[in-house]
């Protein structure tokens, strides 16, 4: 189906799907195997400008906004969402910057991460803090015209392998809501180290690891947008960011469509090629309808967000919540139209239920975009007459 | 650094079949693409754009649908590009090919390095680069897989040989014909694409060149493909010695005496 794209963002999905099938569809099993981060590939996107995608065109990007986002991302992750969460996470870390940093930020960082020199990270998650996101311990004392951060984030994308990371932190705990603090941190910031780095079900070549600050002295100039601002700027990044999970779920459920229907084409069963027999059929019928209703849904979530809107907090959950809720039935129905061979390592489609299971629980589980949809749903039936 | 890339559009030979009878490729139907050494002639252009600073022009003869390849190297971030197109240039071997890439070159005058790949892979001569460079009165090295340093001077590049490879210094200009080895090519970029959509390819054909219709395209060849074959692999290997007049008068007494080629008119 057309969604009307512009010429330059079908130039964007025409880049990334070439990337997809030259670069990352011929890989993705080996790095998968070896959880092996994709350098090669990073390098790739980066020479491709597809890190300048959301960068304003004042510091050098190519001015887009989440629409563009999420066609990058979905083309992607239809090869390998172990690659996209890679490339997505270095803007889920620099939408703190753009949403909140000064000019002086802004100049430094963003080309930075636009020429795909730096990777970026977001820093929010702790051992006892994930979705109770308020609890968390790590703190940064102000000394002088530093601040001091100590204590540990668990589970980062890009964690090792990013040169920026955009840190909260709490600055004054009986602040509540408003006791904790965005920060900029670089790679070689004195006592910032790097833990344990994760092994997980999926999404393997993405590397995940934990975070140490062990008096982690960094300059006050670091602060994004105010002390006290911390949880705002996590909100308003994840607000913006959650349709690219979205755009991730698309991409990994059609790439799983994509093979379960070639397949079931050429599989014979009882003379037939199983595609003809209805039980595969309708499966392979909801999965397309699946894709297609959160596609639409992705890219209307984005135009409205591009468009200016001030208050996106429900529909970008929603955003989040249907894809990937589908992306998981759609991921685990191509494993079962592949049958055995589905649940074989040599076919691609258990890989991507394994990638799958991720996107209903990171940038916040499904549980807490309920919470969200309902709270705003609270909100917003109050104000109606 | 001013460095010229010399590009063909050739059939996507992965796809193609060879016609039994006339020992040429079937060409209908088959999608064109950059011949794939020239993308790593562009990718060596790029890294040594990177390394030294410069410029990059990228040059094809072609009909006008070669146009296209010039585009793509646009949106690899070449940034200028010239297509050699004329009626006249049609049926060219590989001698009256490098007349028109060896005066285009001239045209754009103080070119520090011509890049070319190794072969056309419907061709599959790899006369061109060496063609252009004897015309250009040009130093030249053929097999690049790397390159050791890189300035304004001079270059010191790794030349690919069957049991292994020499390391080579030649003073600029100079041109290079390069292998695989040298680099794996970057995808597009999308500024580099954007760039191509709205860029107008510069056009020149044989009286822009300078070149009369006897001096290009089947007029001005010397050689004519009568048949396509692949050789066997024969066990005698002679190796040479003596200074490069001495070998190369050696090389035509051995084509002679082995009846490969004749002298005379």
């Amino acid at each position: 189906m057309d969604y009307f794209f512009t010429e330059e963002q079908e130039m964007i999905r025409d880049l990334c799907r070439q990337i997809a099938e030259e670069r990352i569809k011929p890989v993705r099993a080996e790095l998968d195997e070896k959880e092996e981060f994709p350098r090669e590939i990073m390098k790739a996107l980066a020479q491709a400008d597809l890190f300048q995608i959301i960068i304003p065109e004042e510091y050098g990007g190519l001015g887009g906004g989440c629409l563009e986002n999420c066609i990058a991302v979905e083309e992607l992750s239809r090869a390998c969402c172990g690659v996209s969460t890679s490339y997505a996470a270095s803007f889920l870390g620099a939408y703190p910057m753009l949403l909140f940093g000064n000019e002086a930020q802004k100049e430094k960082y963003l080309p930075l991460i636009g020429s795909g020199e730096k990777l970026c990270a977001f820093a929010l998650t702790e051992s006892s803090s994930g979705s109770d996101a308020g609890s968390i311990q790590t703190e940064a004392k102000k000394d002088g015209d530093s601040y001091v951060l100590n204590g540990s984030k668990q589970w980062i994308t890009n964690g090792g392998e990013a040169g920026v990371y955009t840190v909260i932190a709490i600055t004054d705990r009986s602040k509540g809501a408003r006791g904790a603090t965005a920060f900029i941190v670089e790679a070689d910031d004195p006592g910032f180290s790097i833990g344990k780095k994760e092994i997980k079900m999926g999404i393997r070549a993405s590397a995940t690891a934990e975070l140490i600050f062990k008096d982690c002295r960094i300059p006050a100039e670091r602060v994004l947008g105010k002390e006290g601002l911390g949880f705002v700027v996590a909100m308003r990044t994840f607000d913006k960011s959650r349709p690219g999970v979205g755009a991730q779920a698309v991409g990994v459920a059609q790439g799983a469509l994509d093979e379960a229907a070639a397949f079931a084409r050429v599989r014979k069963q009882f003379g037939k090629p199983i595609i003809t027999f209805q039980a595969v059929a309708h499966m392979l019928a909801d999965m397309a309808v699946d894709i297609e209703a959160g596609r639409a849904l992705v890219y209307a979530t984005a135009r409205y967000i591009d468009s200016g809107a001030k208050d996106f907090s429900k529909v970008s959950a929603i955003a989040k919540v249907f894809p990937t809720d589908m992306a998981m039935r759609v991921t685990t129905n191509a494993v079962q139209v592949l049958g055995g061979h589905g649940y074989m390592r040599e076919y691609p489609v258990e890989k991507m239920m394994r990638d799958a299971k991720i996107l209903q629980i990171y940038e916040g589980t499904n549980q807490i975009q309920r919470n969200v949809i309902g709270q705003e749903l609270n909100k917003e039936y109050g104000r109606k007459k | 650094m001013k460095i010229a890339v010399c590009i063909k559009q050739v059939p996507d030979t992965a796809n193609v079949k060879l016609d039994p009878e006339t020992h040429t490729l079937k060409r209908e139907g088959v999608e064109s693409i950059v011949n794939p050494f020239d993308l790593f002639a562009l990718e060596a252009a790029l890294r040594i754009k990177e390394a030294a600073g410069g410029e990059i022009v990228a040059i094809t003869m072609g009909p006008p649908q070669a146009e296209t390849v010039i585009k793509d190297a646009i949106g690899f971030g070449v940034d200028e590009g010239l297509l050699l197109s004329d009626r006249a240039f049609a049926g060219a071997d590989t001698w009256a090919t490098t007349a028109a890439l060896a005066k285009a070159i001239m045209g754009l005058g103080d070119v520090d390095l011509v890049i070319c790949g190794k072969q056309a892979v419907d061709g599959d001569t790899a006369q061109v680069g060496p063609g252009i460079a004897q015309r250009l009165g040009l130093p030249h090295v053929a097999f690049v897989k790397g390159f050791r340093e890189i300035d304004n001077k001079r270059l010191v590049v790794e030349r690919q040989m069957d049991d292994g490879y020499d390391v080579v210094e030649l003073p600029l200009p100079a041109l290079i014909t390069v292998v695989r080895e040298v680099g794996e090519p970057r995808p597009p970029s999308l500024k580099g694409k954007m760039r191509a959509k709205k860029y107008t390819v510069p056009m020149q054909g044989a009286a822009d060149l300078g070149l009369d219709a006897s001096q290009v395209g089947l007029a001005g060849s010397f050689t004519q493909v009568v048949k396509v074959f692949a050789p066997s692999h024969s066990g005698e290997r002679r190796r040479l010695e003596g200074s490069e007049d001495e070998m190369g008068a050696q090389v035509i007494d051995a084509l002679v005496d082995n009846q490969v080629i004749m002298l005379g008119s």
